[in-house]
Order: structure tokens, then sequence, then C-alpha cells
């Protein structure tokens, strides 16, 4: 490992630390001294800062709806209405909600390490392939085994995929954000080239896809709402990540090679073990989502599995400062704007596209906000 | 954008008169009366609703109803065929209170069938072949229109003003409804020119505007002057074909704005009367018919107006066709017909009326059309 790709390393460790609690940044602040910026910043500015840099996004969105003759407020309305206005509309961002808690974690937990990985979408497919080929080859038998086995096959699959991407990295020392971009290109070829040839289900004349898992095996609703278990899937996943970035001596260890990749050579932790097997737990969430997609949706691996969950997760996980639980809240809020794109079509004639913009505001003012820790506090000081 | 502002204030009131708010609704009297017998209308589209083809001719149905009292319309644009479009659908009924949607994409059916026994107040309707039978829930429909009639109108035209005799059919994948046109097309060409042709490619998807314009362009630099297609949208085709200085032949809407000089005439849907149709039906709460059929004699389809390329002996036969065709006095699908590997597929004296469902299942390209269903 060479210098550049230490400081590389480094660069994103100012988010990774956020996640501490108390006692977490005590220890992290007495082993890296990138942590130090921690101390200079004010109270709850991991709050307040993406908060910040969230509202700034609909404000820019919104002066964009008044260039197009729309009254702000208005559009606000509509989009709260569609996202957390009734029951309807929040069993609605649930559901939307439930892929993207997954695909959040798989930027958010290798970003533990420093790393930046921005390979949730080619994951999600990976794990949607696997979750077919695992149902197609164990169809004979019922489903209270095929569906552990579709979780399981998901997450290994898209483990796998991510992993790589870490092992280059740390073998080859090749860009991790780079590798992990081009690996969606990658999975998404293979995927269209498998429905279109290899597991192409010929009496679906629509488009191209793949066999269907059974109607068996189908992930049902969460009792009393019309939500299916991906949701609980992903807080479960969240709540795992937690603990074992905050809790074990696995996530102590990570957070040292995040917070300063020389001091945790130094003191001889196993660098490239954490790095992928980070980069595995991060791909086996986002080949979760891929599994929940398939299960709870068509049923078939086709096209329509690529509508970029794996890309707002990037963003969710930013919102989130990479902290597994508040990656939670980052999903509902991006689900619930991603849930509310109909209603706004419908009720303003907006186009489509219009929540992509909102999102694309959002994660370029959540870039620019990362230059805001730790200086409020610091200019107070002088 | 003006008018963009005209729809949101509509909806915005119409929005306030189905009881968003009582206070409002008390504020103007004669809401309350225009409440009475208001009507929501929800439109699915799965491309964009400004695509020149598929989508705009619904698009332009749908808001075409907007002119109707106390309707209102609500649209939606690129909506995959997932979960999605389920979802969409629960949203306009739960809550825009629709009570009719309006489901334009194939891929659609599916998820509709799971959404409409959950709310049988309101009607699901599919444009496409599917056909209801009494297994499926009460309040489900489809509607299409036999287009192929249209095509062989155009057809005719095509065929009496080419001056090389060799016709391009630019087609998206080769299932019934396309086989249809390109048969209806080249026996429409040949009633008039018997030794006219229509060279076929099939570019595999519905929207391709590269390879579509690549194949215009193919089939241009082959002699081919008139070109037709079946295609998410004819854009890309019915341009290519103006700039490369040959006829062109549109495809569910009038395209004769991309091709002032070219544009012969077109095989167009009629949208706007079948979704007039049904809100009347609801309204009267009359029978409404689960699956819903025409052609040119119910006005479900029509042809585009012709263009200045298309003399006035040509405009005469064609139109006499289309006579014929509405009264029921010609059949496109009449014997002796032959595909073009030689096989005879009607009889002579044998004829098939265009709602016969032994046609929807074509697989045979006619005689005169070259190429082959493989693709």
């Amino acid at each position: 490992m060479n210098d550049r790709t230490g400081s590389l390393r480094k660069a994103p460790a100012a988010i990774g630390e956020t996640t501490a609690n108390g006692e977490v940044a005590r220890a992290d602040t007495a082993t890296s001294p990138a942590n130090d910026s921690r101390a200079l910043g004010f109270p709850g500015e991991n709050f307040i800062i993406p908060l910040g840099a969230v509202v700034a996004a609909l404000l820019c969105f919104g002066a964009g709806m008044l260039a197009l003759g729309l009254n702000p407020l208005d559009v606000y309305v509509t989009i709260y209405k569609g996202a957390f206005g009734s029951w309807f509309s929040w069993q609605n961002t649930l559901q939307h909600a439930a892929p993207l808690i997954l695909t959040g974690l798989c930027t958010a937990l290798p970003a533990q390490l420093g790393l930046m990985i921005i390979g949730g979408e080619g994951a999600l497919v990976v794990g949607a392939v696997v979750t077919v080929l695992t149902a197609v080859a164990l169809q004979r038998l019922p489903p209270e085994i095929v569906l552990p086995a579709m979780v399981l096959a998901s997450i290994i699959g898209g483990g796998i995929w991510i992993a790589f991407a870490g092992v280059l990295q740390h073998i080859r020392g090749v860009n991790e954000t780079i590798s992990s971009l081009l690996l969606n290109y990658i999975a998404i070829a293979l995927m269209n080239h498998l429905v279109t040839g290899t597991i192409r289900d010929p009496t679906v004349v629509n488009r191209p896809s793949s066999w269907s898992i059974g109607d068996q095996n189908f992930l049902g609703n969460i009792p009393g709402m019309e939500v299916h278990w991906g949701l609980g899937f992903g807080i479960i996943a969240c709540i795992l990540c937690y603990i074992l970035m905050n809790r074990t001596s696995f996530g102590f260890a990570s957070r040292i090679v995040g917070g300063n990749l020389r001091a945790a050579r130094v003191v001889g932790l196993p660098v490239g073990k954490l790095v992928i097997t980070s980069c595995f737990l991060g791909g086996g969430a986002a080949g979760l989502a891929g599994m929940v997609e398939i299960a709870a949706g068509e049923g078939r691996v086709s096209s329509s599995i690529v509508v970029g969950y794996g890309y707002t997760g990037i963003l969710i996980a930013f919102i989130a400062r990479q902290n597994p639980l508040a990656v939670i809240p980052a999903a509902l809020l991006l689900g619930g704007i991603r849930a509310s794109g109909g209603l706004l079509q419908r009720r303003h004639g907006l186009p489509d596209a219009s929540v992509l913009v909102l999102e694309g505001m959002m994660f370029i003012l959540i870039l620019v906000s990362e230059t805001l820790y730790g200086r409020y506090r610091s200019r107070r000081r002088q | 954008m003006a008018h963009d502002v005209k729809i949101s204030r509509r909806t915005l009131m119409s929005g306030a008169a189905y009881g968003a708010s009582a206070a409002l609704v008390g504020g103007f009297p004669g809401m309350s009366a225009f409440a009475a017998d208001s009507m929501v209308v929800g439109a699915l589209y799965v491309g964009p609703k400004d695509d020149y083809g598929w989508n705009q001719a619904h698009s332009e149905g749908v808001r075409a109803l907007k002119s109707m009292r106390g309707v209102t319309v609500n649209e939606e644009e690129r909506v995959p065929e997932t979960l999605e479009v389920q979802k969409s659908m629960e949203s306009m009924i739960a809550l825009d209170k629709a009570s009719i949607i309006f489901a334009t994409s194939y891929g659609y059916w599916d998820f509709m069938l799971k959404v409409a026994p959950k709310y049988p107040k309101s009607i699901l309707l599919h444009a496409g072949p599917e056909v209801w039978n009494n297994t499926m829930p009460k309040n489900v429909g489809s509607y299409n229109g036999y287009i192929d009639e249209a095509q062989y109108v155009a057809g005719i035209v095509a065929g009496a003003t080419s001056k090389t005799g060799k016709l391009g059919f630019v087609a998206a994948k080769p299932y019934p409804v396309a086989i249809r046109n390109i048969n209806a097309f080249t026996l429409g060409a040949r009633s008039v020119n018997p030794k006219a042709t229509t060279q076929v490619i099939f570019t595999g998807d519905w929207v391709l505007p590269v390879k579509e314009a690549e194949s215009v362009n193919t089939l241009a630099d082959q002699g081919i002057d008139v070109v037709t297609c079946h295609v998410d949208s004819p854009k890309v085709v019915i341009e290519t074909a103006e700039k490369r200085g040959i006829f062109s032949s549109g495809y569910h809407m009038n395209q004769a704005p991309l091709a002032p000089k070219g544009y012969l005439t077109g095989a167009e849907w009629n949208w706007s009367k079948v979704y007039a149709d049904y809100v009347d039906w609801m309204r009267g709460n009359k029978e409404w018919p689960h699956t819903r059929r025409g052609a040119l004699k119910e006005g479900l389809v029509r042809n585009s107006p012709y263009g200045p390329a298309v003399s006035e002996a040509t405009r005469k036969q064609a139109d006499a066709a289309s006579d014929a065709l509405k009264k029921g006095s010609k059949r496109i699908y009449s014997g002796p017909l032959k595909t073009n590997d030689g096989k005879v597929v009607i009889e002579s004296g044998k004829s098939h009326e265009i709602s016969d469902p032994w046609l929807e299942s074509m697989n045979w390209l006619a005689e005169g059309v070259i190429g082959s269903t493989k693709g």
C-alpha cells in the first residue's frame, strides 16, 4: 500500500467516524488523529448539517418550481401528502424505503473503513439474479427452505460482488469507488445477457424476463399492513450493522482502519481481512435488496429491476452520515420522495424526472455540506 | 408553461371540491353542484406522454376529456411495468378518488387484475389485446382497436404513390398485432399495385431510436421510397424518412408536422372517443362492455389527413376502400391468400372478418412481404 492510497483512504474518514456514540468516540480520539476534528464541531452537527442540506435542497427545488410558475408551497404539500399524508401514503413510502435501507448500508458499512463503495446497484442486480437461480434450483423443496436459501444466496452473491472491489483495492490498490461503479455496469450487462438467453422464460412475451421463483416462494406482507417483509429485513440489517460496528472488536478495528490506516497497520490489525469483510457485508445487504425486490415483486428478473435503488442508496448513506441506524430515517425520507413522484405528476403536471432532480440537488448540497463539519466551533475558539 | 399552471389550478380546485376542506367548498357555492357529478379519471403511460406515438395518442385522448363537465384528469407518465404501476393505480384511486383508470401499457394487465378486487367502486381498463372473462374481477375491462384496417388504407396510399413499388416497414417485435399491420399494409398496397413489396426490419424493442434511424437509412439505400412503422414512437422513423427525401406513413397518431413534404397518411388511434364513452357509461350507471373492440366503422381507428404528395385519384381510391371496410362489403383477409413462403393460408372464396380471433394469433407474413418473423 503506497501513500497515495493511504491518503485516499483518509479523506472519507471524516464520514466514517461520525457514527460514534460517546464510548467509541473516546477510544477513537485516542487512536486516530483524524478524529480530532470532532472535538471542534458544535454539538449535534451530525444531525443539523445533513438536515440543513436537505432543507436547502428543498428550497432550491422550490425555486425551480417558482420558475415553472408553480407555487412551491403547494408542491411541498403534495410531496408531504404523497409520502406521509395518510396511512396509504405511509405504506407506499415504507415499501419504497425497504430496498433503499439495504442499498444505503452497502455504502455506509464500507465507509466506516474509509472506503467509498458505490456499487449498490450492481450488487442488487446480482442478488436478484442469484435469488431466481436459487429458487429454480430448489423448486421441488417447500418454501420454508427455499425462502431462507434465497436470502442467504442473495447475501452471498451481492457480498462476493462488492468484496471483489475490496480485494482489488487491498491487493492492487485499485480505487474502490471506480471499480465498484464499473462493476454496476458489468452486473447489469450480465443480467441482460442471462434474461435474454440462458434463463429466459419464453412464455413472458412483454419483455425478456427470467423464469419465475414460483408462486409459493413469494415474500408475504408484514401483518396489518401492505408492506412486505423486506422492510423488516432492512431494519434488522441496520441494527445488526450498528451493533457490529459499535459494540464488537471487529467494529472497533474497522473504525481504526477508517480513522488512520497507518496506525491500524502499526498496531498489527488485519487490514485486508477487515476491508474485504466489510465490503462483503455491504454488498450482502444490497444483494438482499435484490432478493426483496424479486420475491416481493414480480418473481422474475428483468431489466425493470434497474431503477436506481443502488444509486439512491449512496445518497442515503451520505445523509445518514454513514451511521447504520440513521440509514433508516434517511431511507424513509428518500422513499417518501420517490413515493410522492406520481402525485407530483398528477397534481402539478410535473415530469416524472422531478423527483430525480430533487434527489440530485440533495446529493450536491450534502456533498457541499461535508465541508462545514468542525468549522463553526473552531472559528468561535479563535 | 402557462398551460401547466392552468392544469395545476384546475386540479387543485376540484381537489377542494371533493371535500379536502369543507370550509373551502362552502366558500364557493357553485362548487357543490359541480361536485355532484364530478368524476376523476386516472391514466398511466409507460413512456413519455409527448413521444409522438403510442403514449401521446393516449394522452391526447385522455386530455380531451377535460372538455367534459366535471371531469378531472390525472396523468402519470413513464410508469414502469413493475410493482410501481400497482402502487400508482392504487394511489390514483385512494388519494385522487379516481373512478376510472386507463392503464395503457401491455404489461400493466397482470398488475391491474391484482389491484381491481380491492377497489370494487372504480373500474380499471386496459388498452390491449387481453380479453375479459367471468373469472376476472367485474370492474376490469379492456379496449383495443383493429388498427390494421387503417394500415390497409394507408397501404393503398403508399402503393399508389410509390414510384419504385418498394415499401419499407420498421417494426419493433414480430408479435401478432405488428404482423397484422405489416400484412394489411402490404395487402393494401398490392390491391392497387400488384407488384408492390414491403421490406420488413424488426428492431427488437419498442423504443430503439438509433436502430430505427439506421433501419430507415438502410431501407432508403435499397431504393425504398415509402416507409411506415410499428414502434412506440414513430418520430425518428418519420423524421429520418423526411431527411432522406422519401415518403412516410405514420402510426399511432398524426405525425404530419414532422414531415410536411413526405407524409402521406397514417394509421391513428382515436382514443378520445373510447375514453369519452366510458365516462358517459359510468355517469349514466350504464352497462359497459368488458371487452371493447372496433375498427374504422366504430371510429376507434382512423387515417391521418392526406399529405400534399397524395394525388386526387389515390385519395378517391383510398376513401372508397375505407368506406367499403366500414360498410363491411370488403374484408382485408380474403382468399386466395398466400404467405411469403408460398403456403396458402386463406383459400379462395373464404375470408375472415376483422374481429375474428384467429387473426389475433397471426404468425405468418403475406405474399409481397420481404422478411421473416424470426427477426
